[in-house]
């Protein structure tokens, strides 16, 4: 047993060192706060985390495959202003707009999949193209920030289950004995992890999520097993664009409107691969996974809450993000101390 | 003249590239022509300041062009021009620009010590250094405009006319010559391509590679640097976020040059053709008065199109 935990931390290093060290921002962070470990704060955390979250998540699929998907925070973007115009209505009709929302995002990913797969033009330079066509959408649909989304669902996706059950009063209005242990765990959580692990972890399971994790580590050799190399290439974008329209729709919900934002795009992209990188997905592809990425953006993120209860100067904050994350990915170095033939530094 | 022949089949891109260009100047022509009944576009006046204009943007893609042909790339362009220009304007006088440009050196040596020493991909090394240098200037200018100015020598050099041609076009003519002769000329220039097709066997070969890597680093930080030197003599001032929307174009310039941009291949007239192409898309689209949101589209379009046209990957 213990061996067997072992042999699985060894394999997953860069996974372990993002949990720990998000275990110890998160820990130091609650204790120094003066309202720390209170549902409160947990709400607001997750509230700030759950968008970058997802567009981590979207970013490492394609990351695997040794690509880079820069049109991910676009299609948050383009997500966004698409929910802010259908998510509205009866409860059928706003569930309409977010599968709506959903879909329209995944479509984009297929885009991008076929782009890349078909007209065998590389990830990197594609996903830039196309990320221009999905603000230039954007703007079109929201020339400038608005939208009208439901209170009670605001209200709802963005508390705890507490003010979840009483808004639309089931289980006794959140009093019922059975749902007690659960009232204060953070709605925004809940959507985040049932989301992330209800796609991830069937689809892992299957041939086509294999064949992304092999394409990454050798490309040729997959191809020469037999591998359906194109189809694994179009899922990992198509889930790409997924699940940047869950942070899309998410950024919607919690923010009651739309807004076609060219540097919040560009911003949530940039953050997204230094997320992935924190949480121990290779850039180079075929090790990682999304869960540590959403682990790499949870801290990420944690960082910037410090600067709230700290009283640090203002103006040095962006300095401190920016010395954070460069020493966070210098951290990747350590592995060059490893190798022993320098031959292997040139993979 | 090897530096204007298109004869190998490698070329067909730069080729496409000038068709295009040539194809988005008559679109231009007649869209005035029709609404306007005058053709501005082909006046050498308005060539001469669109060309002004984009020889940043040129600068800014030679250097980047440098970097990728090792297959890497610099994502730090955006602040290295904003602080270079930033560092420029608050020395001032005659050493403004010497401050400028080794702003650029210092960013480009550690780059290069990142990417070559510490092995961490260039995507997010250069990454983390762009956020390193925006958190030194917010602190350096408290996050305001800098109430600085810049140098006459800077005003000169960018907004300045000799000989009836601004003087920036030939600051971007030099760049260019010196990046053409380094790439085909020099054993530098050879290792570079040498380095981005297969970096071992470069390395097995007797490459230094880790010296060319940091050289092509400090070439593109250089450029970078001068680019925002110039930029702020070309606005009289620096202000925060001035490198921001050069980031792309450059690296859209590049690889719409026919650079692969995983390295090893492409040549610097492509470089060129590339960031002229999109110098005079943006001036079309700005006669159009073309709003953000279309502009945005046709770009992506422009690009993707124009990358389906070129021979594509090869299948393995």
């Amino acid at each position: 047993m213990i061996g067997k935990l072992k042999a699985t931390v060894l394999r997953n290093r860069g996974f372990t060192g993002a949990l720990v060290l998000f275990a110890v921002l998160f820990i130091t962070y609650q204790s120094i706060h003066p309202r720390g470990f209170s549902t409160a704060v947990l709400v607001q955390n997750s509230n700030e985390v759950v968008a970058l979250a997802f567009v981590a998540i979207a970013q490492t699929i394609p990351v695997l495959i040794g690509g880079l998907d820069l049109s991910v925070g676009a299609v948050m973007t383009l997500t966004n202003t698409i929910a802010s115009h259908v998510v509205t209505g009866t409860p059928m009709q706003m569930l309409l707009g977010a599968v709506l929302t959903l879909g329209a995002g995944t479509m984009f990913g297929l885009m991008n999949g076929l782009i890349v797969v078909y007209g065998r033009i590389q990830p990197i330079i594609a996903t830039l193209a196309t990320g221009a066509i999905a603000i230039g959408l954007a703007l079109i649909l929201r020339p400038s920030p608005g939208g009208d989304i439901d209170g009670d669902l605001n209200w709802a996706a963005t508390n705890a289950v507490f003010d979840f059950a009483e808004t639309y009063g089931f289980a006794d209005n959140g009093n019922a004995a059975w749902i007690q242990p659960f009232v204060n765990i953070p709605v925004p959580l809940i959507i985040l992890l049932v989301v992330a692990l209800g796609v991830w972890l069937p689809f892992k399971r299957t041939v086509t999520c294999r064949t992304i994790y092999a394409i990454g580590s050798a490309e040729g050799a997959a191809h020469l097993s037999g591998l359906p190399i194109a189809r694994a290439k179009i899922a990992a974008f198509t889930l790409a664009g997924f699940f940047a329209a869950c942070g899309g729709l998410y950024l919607a919900i919690q923010t009651s409107s739309g807004n076609a934002d060219l540097t919040q795009a560009g911003t949530y992209t940039l953050n997204s691969i230094a997320s992935v990188v924190l949480g121990g997905t290779s850039l180079m592809g075929g090790t990682g996974g999304p869960i540590g990425s959403m682990i790499g953006a949870f801290i990420l993120r944690i960082i910037s809450f410090f600067f709230r209860i700290l009283s640090i100067d203002p103006l040095l904050q962006p300095l401190i993000e920016g010395l954070v994350l460069l020493v966070a990915v210098s951290l990747g170095a350590l592995r060059t101390f490893r190798v022993k033939n320098k031959l292997g530094l040139f993979r | 003249m090897t530096f204007l022949s298109f004869s190998k089949p490698a070329d067909r891109p730069l080729l496409i590239a000038l068709l295009t260009t040539l194809v988005i100047l008559m679109v231009g022509t007649a869209y005035t022509l029709t609404t306007q009944g005058t053709a501005p576009l082909l006046t050498p006046s308005y060539l001469l300041q669109q060309l002004q204009i984009g020889s940043f943007l040129g600068i800014c893609a030679a250097g980047m062009m440098m970097v990728v042909l090792l297959g890497h790339i610099d994502l730090s362009v955006p602040w290295t021009m904003t602080a270079a220009a930033m560092m420029a304007t608050s020395v001032g006088g005659p050493w403004a620009i010497p401050a400028g440009l080794s702003v650029g050196l210092a960013v480009g040596l550690l780059n290069g010590f990142g990417v070559s020493f510490l092995r961490i991909p260039s995507m997010i090394f250069t990454l983390g250094v762009d956020s390193v240098l925006r958190g030194l200037m917010v602190a350096h200018t408290g996050g305001f405009a800098p109430q600085t100015k810049a140098s006459p020598l800077m005003r000169y050099l960018a907004a300045d006319t000799f000989l009836g041609i601004p003087v920036a076009i030939f600051v971007w003519a030099f760049v260019s010559i010196v990046i053409a002769a380094i790439l085909t000329k020099t054993g530098f220039g050879k290792s570079i391509y040498a380095v981005g097709v297969k970096e071992g066997a470069a390395y097995l070969s007797g490459i230094r590679t880790r010296r060319v890597i940091i050289g092509s680093f400090v070439a593109s930080a250089l450029c970078a640097s001068t680019a925002g030197v110039l930029l702020a003599g070309y606005s009289a001032k620096a202000y925060q976020d001035m490198g921001t929307p050069y980031l792309l174009p450059a690296i859209a310039a590049v690889v719409l040059g026919g650079t692969h941009i995983l390295g090893g291949r492409g040549r610097y007239l492509g470089t060129l053709i590339g960031a002229t192409l999109i110098v005079f898309l943006n001036s079309v689209l700005s006669i159009m008065q073309m709003p953000e949101s279309y502009r945005q589209i046709i770009y992506g379009v422009v690009i993707i199109t124009m990358l389906l046209v070129y021979g594509r990957g090869k299948q393995n």
